[in-house]
């Protein structure tokens, strides 16, 4: 039982809150294969899931404040660490690292509510809502192809596109961050599966290639 | 496995989909003067075509946006994508699709004798009827 007296604040929960993978930390270490692929969870990014019509008056404050809003599938936006993925016409999923949310001294999601102000549309904090995975590595691709339908070439996937789709038979949204590195964004309770699911995904990648 | 083209997405797997049954099924205009049994021919009574076929669609793991879909039923071809709120468009069915001897006149249902006497309205409603209700 944690020490409730020293539980002060939000700052204080932070030292007792788990990541949804927290539990497969050593066996996300053990199963990555340095200079093949590595997979990690960076826990706690802050999303904030924003429905509003791009085209209208409260579109644009909220794009100004989030760097963008993208205008079709796969687009991302942002700056300054923030990222704009599209989910759809008017949805879109911001996240920014941790620091960035309200409790932590940050001002995303505040700084988005204002913007919506009282328009249709609505900003919510969904940091908790899903987990980040990172994969990365020359076969990382090769993993992500055991499990995801879509055409991963980088001729067609390039870096900065995020797409919404299935990796492994659960939703997940994939987002290309580099030549070699992936961000994956599974629900918090699919984490453990695909956790679990990319390990197994790799575990060829650890003995010597077959000739 | 079907390969279904999103409008916002573009082509997707099956699986990233939902199927959302007979497209065009307009909610009647009063429902409170409908009986029991044209109540029930609106909520349950669906057309069974082999053939071309109107329907919506889904795309739930993807924009999670809905869209209707002409698909047919025998070949599984798909014929067209278009939005929700818009009338069928016209069928331009290659004569090779199509096979059997079935009707696949766009209107062709299999209630039989039993046609809902709400179908007089629904032909008006879904010209004029909201978006919302022509789904």
């Amino acid at each position: 039982m944690a020490n409730t007296a020293a539980l002060t604040g939000i700052n204080g929960l932070r030292e007792i809150r788990r990541s949804p993978a927290s539990h497969l930390a050593q066996a996300l270490e053990a199963g990555s294969v340095p200079g093949a692929v590595v997979l990690k969870e960076s826990p706690f990014q802050t999303m904030a899931g924003v429905r509003v019509a791009p085209s209208s008056e409260e579109g644009a404050r909220i794009a100004s404040v989030a760097g963008g809003l993208p205008a079709r599938c796969g687009e991302v936006t942002g700056r300054d660490g923030v990222s704009v993925l599209w989910l759809g016409p008017s949805e879109f999923l911001v996240v920014a690292p941790e620091e960035a949310h309200d409790s932590l001294g940050g001002d995303l999601i505040g700084s988005l509510t204002a913007a919506l102000g009282d328009a249709p549309g609505q900003v919510v904090d969904l940091s908790a809502n899903r987990t980040t995975f990172e994969l990365s590595g020359p076969r990382a691709r090769a993993v992500l192809e055991k499990g995801c339908a879509l055409d991963l070439h980088p001729r067609s996937f390039t870096p900065g596109t995020a797409l919404t789709t299935e990796v492994g038979n659960i939703p997940v949204t994939l987002l290309k961050t580099g030549d070699d590195s992936f961000r994956l964004f599974p629900r918090a309770s699919f984490a453990d599966f695909l956790g679990r699911w990319l390990l197994d995904a790799m575990r060829e990648f650890a003995s010597p290639e077959v000739p | 496995m079907l390969l279904i083209s999103c409008p916002n997405c573009g082509s997707r797997d099956e699986t990233e989909f939902h199927y959302g049954g007979q497209a065009h099924v307009p909610y009647p205009e009063n429902p409170n003067e409908l009986n029991d049994r044209e109540w029930a021919e609106y909520l349950f009574y669906r057309d069974n075509t082999k053939g071309t076929f109107a329907e919506r669609w889904l795309h739930s793991t993807g924009c999670r946006q809905w869209f209707n879909m002409l698909r047919d039923t025998v070949t599984y071809d798909i014929h067209a994508v278009y939005p929700m709120g818009t009338p069928r468009p016209a069928t331009a069915v290659p004569a090779a699709a199509e096979v059997g001897t079935a009707s696949v006149a766009a209107d062709s249902t299999t209630i039989g004798n039993a046609a809902p006497s709400t179908s007089a309205t629904s032909i008006i409603s879904s010209s004029t009827a909201p978006e919302g209700a022509t789904k």
